[in-house]
């Protein structure tokens, strides 16, 4: 389970570094997406794959789940979204600006 | 618990919500308002400094949660010190944004009051996601300040920078993850003791974190691979905010600082993770900042390559840790976000008497204020170009003081001398082309329109800069005295970590699988 999970977030690293070096802003903003997506996932699998641990402090419970990677992944998933949607904003003004979806975009291509 | 600590991120977060709601009172109350919280603000930053240099490391636990399982603020030597950096920069800035910059767009003080609190927050944080989120708030922060006043220019570089910062967290967040996953803790005082006892199998994962994350700061900190969106940047936006932006590359020199040396450096496997690759890099940058600068077309581009070149002379000094050449750093920070600041409304200020030539390298009108402008250009430039007397000379000579006898020393002995020529003769040059070499009669008059908007505030600011400069010469000593005290403090791991965590018996820690 633990190769298969961490296959996976490679994957998304992977196809997110691709998109981020692309040219054109929209493939940067969905690779930074996958970016943020696999980073995400990483930091909640920090806390570790369990399937039987408790979620909860329960009376008589023992071995629960960590509950700081929760904390740490919302905080993460909430400022991602933030700078994503000001990403897209930023790259609809410069191609207002420019006329061009270039992330150079001073230079007509 | 005092509550002094906090306030350097309150009263800065309280006036940009302020300035948020109120946003129907015109521009005279905002200006009012932000002036008010950077004079709050400077007041509790001299507080701090007088309280970290009297008394021993002061622990602030927000919601009285003891740490590690909570979060705290720490204010020792160097964390009063950034933070009276900061204060000494934002008031220039306010000020000088009264002088036109600020009527450009709605919100530039709330924006300017956020990314205050967030550098406050980054110097004062003693936990690495905090140290991640006040990083979010300065960035977002920034971002919009860049942008700030519109244009081609400042979409470009802002969509790089963007760019470049997002990548930038998404590798700080790897970092924590990967660091959360082995340690199973995020408090630096706590990471700092469970390193050294961090199993063999799981050394590598945790020195791959430590090294993502001192990539992460050397990104903020414009370090040679990772640093030519520094001066895109700095040149696109508007000048009072360049003016702020150069304590950004300091936080990322800061967090280095403060990462490799209280934590990193507490375990072997982490403590040579600077070695022996980031004196050379830095002496890189210094290279790059040189050259940059001999072919900048604008007195503000010749800034932004000075403000390069000083970051590799700090990253010379924080890769080299020993306790002369923190102390080295630490005064050449002050000196050179002080001089480069003041050197930015300097070519704000230039800028306005030359009409539509604005900053650019070459003949221009007479300008109206020829003596004043000339006798403060003369004074930041042999500041900034290290020239004796001034307190460029002192900090070079520190720094290359503390790096003799090491491998790279004479390499930097070179960068230091060639930079520092390189920066005197760009500055001459364009000091000769603005200050010597008038245009004809017929460009004399800058455009009524530019130069009568009152430019008091800016010249204000421009006052306080220049009246700061000397200080750093005269007060050497006592500055200097501060660092050594900041350097051995850092040195002394122990001291931050009983401070922080207290009796070190009580943790109790769940086991890593």
């Amino acid at each position: 389970m633990e190769a298969l999970v961490s296959l996976g977030i490679g994957l998304l690293t992977a196809c997110g570094l691709y998109l981020v070096l692309r040219p054109s802003t929209f493939s940067v903003v969905l690779g930074l997406t996958l970016l943020s997506y696999a980073v995400n996932t990483l930091i909640f699998f920090g806390g570790r794959l369990n399937a039987t641990a408790p979620p909860l402090m329960l009376p008589g419970s023992s071995g629960h789940a960590d509950p700081l990677p929760q904390a740490l992944v919302l905080t993460a998933i909430v400022i991602g979204f933030g700078m994503t949607a000001y990403l897209v904003a930023l790259a609809l003004r410069a191609k207002g600006e420019s006329g061009t979806d270039h992330v150079d975009a001073a230079e007509d291509r | 618990m005092s509550h002094l600590p906090i306030l350097p991120v309150v009263i800065p977060l309280g006036a940009a919500a302020l300035l948020l709601v109120l946003h129907g009172i015109g521009s005279a109350g905002k200006r009012i308002v932000s002036l008010v919280s950077v004079l709050a603000l400077a007041a509790v930053a001299v507080a701090l400094l007088w309280s970290a240099s009297e008394g021993p490391i002061q622990v602030y636990r927000l919601g009285d949660w003891p740490a590690p399982y909570g979060i705290v603020i720490v204010l020792d030597r160097l964390a009063a010190l950034m933070v009276a950096l900061t204060a000494a920069l934002a008031l220039p800035v306010v000020l000088a944004a009264t002088s036109g910059a600020d009527t450009r767009g709605r919100h530039f003080h709330a924006l300017l009051q956020l990314q205050i609190a967030g550098l406050s927050g980054a110097f004062l944080t003693g936990d690495l996601f905090n140290l991640f989120v006040f990083f979010e708030i300065l960035l977002l922060a920034s971002y919009g300040l860049l942008l700030h006043g519109g244009g081609l220019a400042r979409a470009r570089a802002g969509l790089a920078y963007v760019i470049l910062n997002l990548v930038g967290s998404a590798l700080f967040l790897i970092a924590l993850g990967l660091l959360y996953g082995t340690l199973g803790t995020l408090n630096m005082a706590d990471v700092a003791t469970v390193l050294p006892l961090v199993a063999a199998q799981d050394q590598a994962l945790v020195k791959t974190a430590a090294a993502l994350l001192v990539a992460v700061f050397l990104l903020k900190a414009a370090l040679l691979p990772l640093g030519f969106w520094l001066p895109h940047v700095y040149t696109a936006a508007c000048l009072p905010v360049a003016v702020l932006f150069v304590i950004m590359t300091k936080v990322g020199v800061y967090a280095l600082l403060r990462v490799s040396l209280t934590g990193f450096a507490a375990a072997p496997f982490t403590a040579d993770l600077l070695q022996p690759w980031l004196p050379w890099l830095a002496i890189g940058t210094i290279a790059v900042g040189a050259v940059g600068a001999l072919a900048a077309d604008r007195l503000a581009m010749v800034v932004a390559n000075v403000v390069l070149m000083s970051s590799g002379t700090l990253l010379l000094g924080v890769a080299t840790s020993s306790i002369e050449a923190t102390t080295a750093a630490l005064y050449y920070l002050v000196h050179t976000t002080i001089v480069t600041a003041a050197l930015f409304l300097l070519v704000d200020a230039l800028a306005r008497q030359r009409g539509a030539l604005a900053d650019s390298l070459g003949k221009g009108p007479r300008l109206a204020s020829l003596m004043a402008l000339g006798t403060a250009y003369l004074l930041l430039a042999v500041a900034a170009s290290g020239a004796p007397p001034l307190s460029g000379l002192i900090g070079k000579l520190m720094v290359m003081q503390s790096l003799a006898g090491t491998g790279t020393g004479p390499a930097a002995w070179g960068a230091l001398l060639v930079s520092g020529l390189v920066v005197a003769l760009v500055l001459a040059r364009a000091a000769s082309a603005f200050f010597w070499e008038p245009g004809t009669a017929d460009n004399a008059a800058p455009p009524a329109s530019r130069a009568s908007t009152g430019t008091r505030g800016l010249w204000l600011a421009l006052i306080l800069m220049l009246a700061v400069t000397p200080v750093l010469t005269l007060a050497a000593g006592p500055i200097a005295g501060y660092a050594r005290a900041t350097a051995r403090e850092l040195a002394a791991r122990e001291a931050y970590v009983t401070a922080v965590l207290g009796m070190r018996a009580t943790i109790e820690r769940e086991r890593r699988p």
